[in-house]
């Protein structure tokens, strides 16, 4: 009884609280077309590489075509070795970058949050630093192609951005307000190692940061073009992740069926060029716009921890 | 020996609360486990910071020789020479005023429109609508730019993009228009695009703050009295304040740098455009890979360095002056 009437009451606040319905309409409306006007483009891709050639010959891009086809993606299917190629690249670059990067700050991020490790406050500094200052991109790119020989390697794609000092504080913070140091302690006197205790106890209790972390990572690897295009030369496109195929497909779409090998001559011709061209793209863009809704909680709850500050 | 026992025992006494002693294997094993990330900062981080002596010389390649003897012997020390021939340079104006203006335009913008929207969000009635709202403006956030430039390709490109398509059709406007030589249009445009990816992260930061803000405080200042807006002005605004200043000084402190993508990507590189979107990244990428000019390239890349790292501090200390808990460092 007494809980029926609280709620009675927070519900009567509540409606004070709350803003007029003239004004929830209006924000509704503003916010209903600042959704459309986000979703709306990803959908016109989406039409155009189901849209047949022709349609798009004579309508252009439309979210009405004449006709429906399939005919992009059964020749993205038909070049399967090539696009297979490319999505495995950006597969094995986003799964190694992401678990070397979260090896790298996880590790770094928990040295630096023990209060009893004496060099602390010299590595607190040294992954700060690099935040406020950095070589810029001639020095690293000459440093990368000329003394580490990275050019045209998938090396050049994961170690540039592998480490980030901003997920090195956030690690940090988050290993210095989560974990008690008195489970540490009782380790210890348990006769466990450093790394035993990292592994066994502290790795297992932030999951849910590692992961958020990861997933920051696992994004950031597979939407990259920007090293495919500081490090990578046209001549080993076998090297070439989604995205930068995207980028060459830009100037020319001859550019798939030159590299198809066994494909019937002639073919080049009736290459579908316009609807292919979107449905590479949807390649790209599916697996993040049907996995991102998902993980999204997490990215919310990352920028959370991620109060960088401390 | 005695005295590391003698330390020990300082450090024991010292930390009564806890029972560690923090022995010198301990530290071993921590600085083993960080070492490869410690040696990843050396490499990709540390080294380029040396490597900023490029800027000072007049780079020459010998072939066949390893770059540091290119460097180090085939080069001659130039002084400041490259930073007055960029400085002296038609481009060098262009390129710093747009880097700036654009980036003063998306940081007011950046903190007003987000901080606006999330307000009218956490207002809505229904909670769903807001989740779902939410969830389709931040798609454009986990888009790269070659993806966002391919919207834009099929919305602009002339002949068959939509809106020249749209314009044939609704009979207004010139249906034959080149968007991508257009460079009114784009100067508003960019901003649009950089609004449009970055609203919905934006927001939901904002979000995740206003949703920590005790509901007891608008329930008090409803008691006194307080109409929607004065409650926004004097509660909601004033708690979200720590979080804008982190989101402006982080914002402030890459005055300097510009969105590779969103200058070079999005607009397809076009030429015609080049007043508006060369910004100094776009122009270190180009004379570093396009047009070579390495010592022009790694001038205007220190200088941006440096830029930024003066305004980081500096940005940091006026917020910290108007608020002493906001600061970042």
């Amino acid at each position: 009884m007494a809980k029926n009437k609280k709620i009675q009451k927070k519900g009567a606040t509540l409606k004070y609280l709350r803003v007029s319905p003239v004004t929830n309409v209006i924000f509704s409306t503003i916010f209903i077309l600042l959704a459309l006007l986000c979703f709306m483009p990803a959908l016109l891709v989406l039409i155009v590489s189901f849209s047949s050639e022709a349609s798009v010959m004579a309508k252009g891009y439309s979210y009405f075509p004449s006709s429906w086809s399939l005919e992009s993606y059964m020749y993205l299917a038909r070049q399967i070795e090539y696009i297979g190629g490319a999505f495995l690249n950006s597969i094995f670059v986003t799964v190694v970058g992401t678990c070397l990067g979260l090896v790298m700050c996880s590790t770094m991020g928990y040295a630096v949050s023990r209060p009893n490790y004496r060099l602390r406050g010299f590595f607190t500094w040294f992954i700060f630093i690099p935040m406020l200052f950095s070589g810029g991109l001639v020095a690293s790119y000459m440093i990368n192609t000329q003394i580490l020989n990275m050019k045209n390697t998938y090396w050049a794609l994961i170690l540039p951005m592998c480490c980030s000092s901003f997920y090195v504080i956030i690690m940090r913070t988050f290993f210095q307000t989560t974990i008690p140091d008195a489970i540490i302690e009782s380790a210890k006197i348990d006769g466990a190692a450093q790394i035993r205790i990292f592994l066994q106890i502290v790795l297992p209790i932030s999951l849910p940061s590692i992961a958020t972390i990861g997933l920051f990572y696992t994004f950031a690897y597979w939407n990259d073009w920007m090293m495919a295009k500081y490090y990578l030369t046209s001549n080993v496109q076998d090297k070439f992740p989604l995205q930068y195929v995207l980028i060459s497909l830009e100037n020319n779409i001859e550019f798939l069926s030159r590299n198809s090998q066994f494909m019937a001559p002639g073919e080049a011709n009736n290459v579908p060029s316009e609807t292919v061209r979107m449905a590479m793209v949807m390649v790209a863009v599916i697996p993040i716009a049907c996995s991102y809704p998902f993980f999204q909680k997490y990215f919310v709850s990352g920028l959370t921890i991620g109060a960088v500050k401390g | 020996m005695a005295e590391l026992v003698q330390k020990n025992k300082a450090v024991k006494v010292s930390k009564t609360n806890s029972a560690s002693t923090g022995s010198s294997f301990d530290n071993l094993e921590l600085f083993l486990l960080h070492l490869p990330t410690t040696i990843w900062y050396l490499i990709f981080c540390y080294a380029p910071m040396f490597g900023v002596v490029i800027s000072f010389m007049d780079y020459k390649v010998k072939p066949g020789k390893s770059f540091l003897y290119s460097l180090f012997v085939n080069s001659r020390w130039n002084g400041f020479g490259n930073f007055k021939f960029l400085m002296e340079s038609s481009y060098f104006e262009t390129m710093l005023r747009n880097t700036l203006v654009y980036n003063l335009i998306f940081i007011t913008l950046g903190v007003v429109l987000p901080v606006t929207l999330a307000i009218m969000m956490s207002q809505l009635y229904s909670k769903r609508m807001a989740k779902i709202c939410q969830t389709a403006m931040f798609l454009p956030h986990f888009l790269s730019w070659v993806v966002i430039g391919y919207f834009v390709f099929a919305f602009f490109t002339p002949g068959r993009g939509l809106v020249n398509n749209l314009a044939k059709s609704l009979g207004i406007g010139d249906p034959a228009h080149d968007w991508y030589q257009d460079i009114t249009f784009w100067s508003w445009f960019l901003v649009f695009l950089n609004q449009w990816k970055g609203m919905g992260y934006n927001m939901v930061v904002y979000m995740a703050s206003i949703s920590g803000i005790d509901q007891e405080m608008y329930e008090a200042a409803l008691i006194d009295g307080a109409s929607k807006w004065q409650q926004t002005r004097f509660i909601t605004i004033p708690m979200l304040r720590p979080i804008i200043s982190i989101m402006f000084i982080m914002a402030v402190g890459s005055i300097f740098r510009s969105d590779f993508g969103l200058f070079y990507q999005a607009t397809r590189n076009s030429g015609p455009l080049t007043p508006i979107t060369q910004t100094i990244d776009v122009y270190v990428y180009k004379a570093l890979l396009e047009s070579p000019n390495i010592n022009f390239s790694s001038a205007a890349s220190l200088l941006q360095s440096v830029c930024g790292c003066i305004t980081i501090v500096l940005a940091n200390i006026v917020v910290k002056k108007i608020d002493p808990d906001a600061g970042l460092f």
